[in-house]
């Protein structure tokens, strides 16, 4: 069965309250159509897992300023002061989390392991909460994995089984958020017939990938 | 020449041919502008690549190539990227060989806060606690004073970035390299005085019986 689905059709998909995992690090890798249609059907008590909420009005900024957050996990706020000023006056609850961390949680959570083993944090704030375990006479946070109920994906490139390819530094966090939600929207720049895309340059699996996000109508 | 530059062309001098190195945002990134000459650095952008480099022209940007700020940048011929777990391993794993980062406070012990102000800037940490954490060796780049106070104290009283002492820390006015028994003066900057670095300085300093002027990149 073709995934290929229309915009409006793989959002309406998404209930109020879904925890998402969108890719993206300061808007280069984030599926922006999506961000688009997500604040255009007015989604709310969201949860994003993300590294980060990049600039208001730019990216995953857009379901900030409209206030589809209730939850964010991310390493990393600063560039945002919609998003400081949510938490601050406690509309959106923000968990801060290391962005190495972050992208072990995740992959933890997509790979079937039961968290990441690592130093960052020790002693620090971050370590609050948690367990450590001593290994060999060094001292680490047990960090647990993370899941959601949909990955947002940006791609390069998928064909129409959904074999994925990445751009550059658009990679990020994506091939690890493809792994660990129940179902996973890619929106690629370009869809492509089976057989195009080499398997040696398959990032994804095509087995990952739910829906396909229909490419815009480029021949006016 | 301002005090960034003079701070951004010590720690260059840090650096050597064939290593791997992570530049923090802001005063950090001016140190790949002053390498020495011929010298052949990797930078990485934790946001997943090796090979960085500055924006060839404004009309070559591509917005599938950025830095961890999300500025437009280029690639040197050479280049490779990969996704976040991947760009962590690198620096968790001990491939990563320096990191210059910028800072709110380093105290005696050499322990660096740099990621918050409670109740006044929470921007997180991004992946500043890993770079701290993971880097061979990790240089402070910062100015040695902010609005008056000094940011060299004796506790660190904002919430620490990492436990691991940091190696180096260079500042407009010194070099200053932690050790077990507290803060040495290696270096004063041109024109100033032992005496007005410990003027500017909230903590006691281990003064040697010489301490060079500091020497910068051309």
């Amino acid at each position: 069965m073709s995934k290929l689905r229309n915009l409006e059709d793989a959002v309406a998909a998404i209930p109020d309250g879904a925890v998402l995992m969108i890719g993206g690090f300061m808007g280069a890798g984030t599926p922006h159509r999506l961000m688009n249609e997500l604040v255009r059907q007015g989604k709310k008590g969201l949860t994003v897992i993300a590294n980060d909420t990049a600039r208001p009005n730019v990216g995953i900024g857009k379901l900030i300023d409209a206030k589809l957050v209730a939850r964010l996990v991310t390493s990393h706020i600063g560039t945002n002061p919609e998003t400081q000023r949510q938490m601050i006056a406690g509309e959106t609850q923000v968990e801060l989390v290391p962005q190495g961390t972050l992208a072990e949680r995740i992959r933890s959570g997509g790979f079937g392991l039961g968290g990441a083993l690592t130093p960052t944090g020790v002693g620090t704030t971050v370590e609050e909460g948690k367990q450590t375990i001593e290994i060999d006479g060094k001292t680490y946070l047990v960090e647990k994995p993370l899941k959601a109920d949909f990955a947002l994906i940006n791609a390069k490139r998928a064909d129409y089984y959904g074999n994925v390819d990445y751009a550059l530094t658009a990679r990020n966090f994506n091939p690890l958020m493809a792994m660990a939600a129940e179902t996973v929207i890619v929106e690629a720049a370009d869809i492509v017939p089976v057989g195009v895309i080499p398997p040696d340059v398959v990032v994804t699996p095509n087995v990952l990938v739910d829906y396909l996000i229909a490419t815009e109508n480029r021949h006016g | 020449m301002d005090e960034k530059t003079l701070i951004a062309k010590r720690v260059a001098l840090e650096l050597q041919d064939g290593f791997l190195v992570n530049l923090g945002i802001g005063l950090p990134t001016m140190v790949a502008a002053y390498l020495p000459n011929n010298m052949n650095v990797f930078f990485q952008s934790e946001n997943g690549i090796i090979g960085m480099a500055a924006l060839p022209e404004q009309g070559f940007a591509l917005g599938d190539l950025t830095d961890a700020g999300g500025a437009f940048i280029g690639a040197l011929p050479g280049a490779c990227a990969f996704d976040s777990a991947t760009s962590f391993g690198l620096i968790r794993g001990g491939h990563l060989d320096v990191t210059v980062l910028g800072g709110l406070q380093v105290d005696q012990s050499g322990q660096l806060a740099n990621w918050m102000v409670p109740g006044k800037m929470v921007p997180g940490m991004g992946g500043a606690m890993d770079l701290v954490s993971g880097a061979k060796r990790v240089i402070v780049a910062m100015q040695h004073t902010a609005k008056g106070k000094s940011k060299i104290v004796q506790k660190c009283t904002l919430p620490l970035t990492s436990v691991r002492r940091v190696d180096l820390i260079v500042t407009d006015l010194a070099v200053l390299q932690p050790s077990d028994e507290g803060l040495i003066l290696k270096e004063t900057a041109p024109g100033v005085s032992i005496d007005q670095v410990k003027a500017a300085t909230d903590c006691e300093l281990i003064i040697p019986a010489n301490v060079p002027e500091m020497q910068i990149t051309e």
